[in-house]
């Protein structure tokens, strides 16, 4: 990629990649007591493609996903999403409870501008994606936290965006509906064209999922090393090749833990 | 297609191809995902718990039952009171002299006029300020310098009792309707607005932002997420703003009674008290009190409740 960025819209097609960050930076704070949190990131995450970013408390992933999100500026650099406003899924659900969960993907539908007419088809559809078929009607808190995250899966995917960012979401699960809920979105990921950048502190879950392992280093949040996992899918997480490369994963993120210690 | 970050040259090498769109379908086999299904089925249903119906008798039984035996414990301690000649008959009356009042005013064909006259002043006086303390509350919970100049006025007007403004209002707009519905609105408005502003500060920062994301900003924003989740603290200013609307009017119509305005109850009870006619104070009180608690009960708790347990906030028992 040498050529130099446009910045303005530009379309799906005309792109390689469904975001770019170049040598992105963030700080927060006043002026004189600024704390670095992003230091040069460079990432790209390219169409359907499923990036894991794994790292320790105070990496700044969350703090990458908002900006990737639109929900905050960098301090330096440049973030390019060419599809438009990601889908972003939170670690708690976010659905709203006022709504029931079909209105709650609707509601996402007609953000987007669909017309009234399609919505509850659309919404249906999404429902049975995510295999809650029945489950239109019923309110937020009728549903357990696995069906919970299943239909804030629908509701980012409602958004018709060509990424999706997820910021730990499934790390208030138990573990069986984690697998299961691991087994469903590498499955819909593979139906759907969208490309995922998937935020964890698991290393197992990383490596479960994606395509691509990127792990950060913490205070400041910098690009450490990545990994290429060509596992094929379905994977299990208790698969011997998935634990032995996060063993290796761990040692390295171990040891950039450990650099914090000794300072 | 730079797929790779230069300087993270580590790659897992393996057999399979790079995988493709057209590849990660093939990989699962249809019995995997059909005991996906049944596996997640399994973990709904086990995880989803189904509301038990209470019937409706054992809910009068313990929400009506309670309230009667007191109204009835208190009614039989006033009669005891009054027929053991405490005090003289025109300073306590019994029960049934109350009843009798009321009863009498009720054969006239004036009782309900009396009321109605009260009640939609009331209601009329509630809407009005519900309509300027909705956007005035709105205005003080997003508007930063609007909630650091009026805020603290906002919170401070609701302990100003509202009969305190009854002698101005009087003085300013004679005695007529204005001063009613203007003392009404100043109990009101502020407990409204201030209902409104509390429910803003209490919504959790999660939803405004999910919002922001699915696109709702702007004006979107406030009609699809902020005001519905602020809608249970909103509820409970307008309880209050009702309450508060009641009382005011109340303070306002005993003041304030004159014969070009029409006799609600508070004119009603200063004339029984010119008449030091006791029977008639007290059933005029008691008619005050079964209006408010009628109108909350009959109109603002169903709301409450239905708005609280559709979010599953009301947790039974």
């Amino acid at each position: 990629m040498a050529t130099a960025l446009v910045k303005q819209p530009t379309t799906v097609d005309t792109q390689p990649y469904a975001t770019r960050l170049d040598h992105v930076s963030k700080s927060f704070g006043r002026p004189g007591a600024q704390q670095l949190v992003l230091d040069d990131v460079s990432v790209e995450v390219a169409h359907g493609e499923f990036v894991t970013l794994l790292g320790a408390s105070g990496c700044g992933k969350s703090t990458l996903l908002n900006l990737v999100a639109g929900l905050d500026l960098p301090s330096a650099g440049t973030i390019d999403v060419p599809g438009g406003r990601p889908a972003l899924m939170f670690q708690e659900h976010a659905l709203f409870p006022w709504l029931t969960a079909g209105k709650n993907i609707e509601l996402a539908l007609k953000m987007r501008g669909m017309p009234k007419a399609e919505r509850r088809g659309e919404a249906e559809r999404l429902l049975e994606l995510v295999r809650l078929k029945g489950a239109y009607g019923k309110r937020v808190h009728e549903l357990s936290g696995g069906m919970r995250q299943r239909v804030a899966l629908a509701r980012a995917l409602a958004q018709d965006s060509q990424l999706l960012l997820m910021d730990e979401p499934f790390a208030a699960l138990d573990a069986i509906t984690r697998d299961v809920l691991h087994e469903e979105l590498t499955r819909i990921w593979a139906e759907t064209n969208v490309s995922v950048l998937f935020v964890t502190h698991n290393v197992r879950e990383a490596v479960r999922l994606a395509e691509r392992v990127v792990l950060m280093s913490s205070r400041p949040g910098r690009i450490a090393r990545e990994w290429r996992i060509d596992i094929p899918q379905p994977r299990r997480i208790e698969d011997a090749a998935v634990a032995d490369l996060s063993v290796e994963i761990t040692e390295e993120l171990r040891g950039e833990i450990r650099r914090h210690g000794q300072n | 297609m730079a797929r790779t970050e230069p300087g993270a040259s580590d790659t897992k090498v393996s057999d399979a191809p790079k995988t493709s769109k057209a590849s990660r379908t093939t990989k699962t086999s249809k019995d995997d995902l059909a005991s996906l299904a049944g596996l997640e089925a399994g973990l709904d249903a086990l995880e989803t718990r189904t509301a038990e119906r209470v019937s409706l008798g054992s809910v009068l039984l313990s929400k009506l039952v309670p309230p009667l035996v007191a109204v009835v414990l208190v009614i039989t301690v006033w009669q005891l009171a009054a027929a053991s000649d405490l005090k003289p008959d025109y300073v306590l009356p019994g029960p049934l002299d109350v009843w009798r009042s009321i009863q009498d005013m009720w054969l006239d064909g004036t009782l309900l006029g009396y009321i109605w006259t009260s009640v939609s002043r009331g209601a009329l006086g509630f809407v009005v300020a519900v309509a300027i303390g909705t956007p005035l509350g709105l205005l003080v919970a997003r508007v930063k310098v609007v909630r650091a100049a009026i805020g603290p006025i906002l919170s401070g007007l609701q302990s100003l009792p509202s009969v305190a403004w009854v002698p101005a209002a009087i003085i300013w707009f004679g005695l007529t309707d204005a001063t009613i519905y203007a003392v009404v609105l100043l109990g009101a408005v502020p407990s409204i607005a201030n209902g409104l502003v509390a429910g803003v500060d209490q919504i959790p920062p999660l939803y405004l932002r999910a919002g922001r994301t699915i696109g709702a900003t702007g004006i979107n924003g406030i009609r699809h997420v902020l005001l519905p989740a602020a809608l249970p603290g909103y509820l409970a200013g307008l309880k209050q703003g009702w309450a508060f609307s009641w009382r005011s009017l109340m303070a306002a119509e005993l003041i304030a009674s004159s014969p070009d305005l029409g006799t609600g109850l508070g004119q009603l009870m200063e004339n029984f008290r010119t008449y030091s006619d006791m029977s008639g104070v007290l059933a005029t009180i008691i008619l005050i009190l079964i209006v408010g608690i009628g109108i909350d009960l009959l109109f603002f708790s169903p709301l409450e409740r239905r708005v609280l347990r559709s979010r599953g906030l009301l947790v039974r028992g």
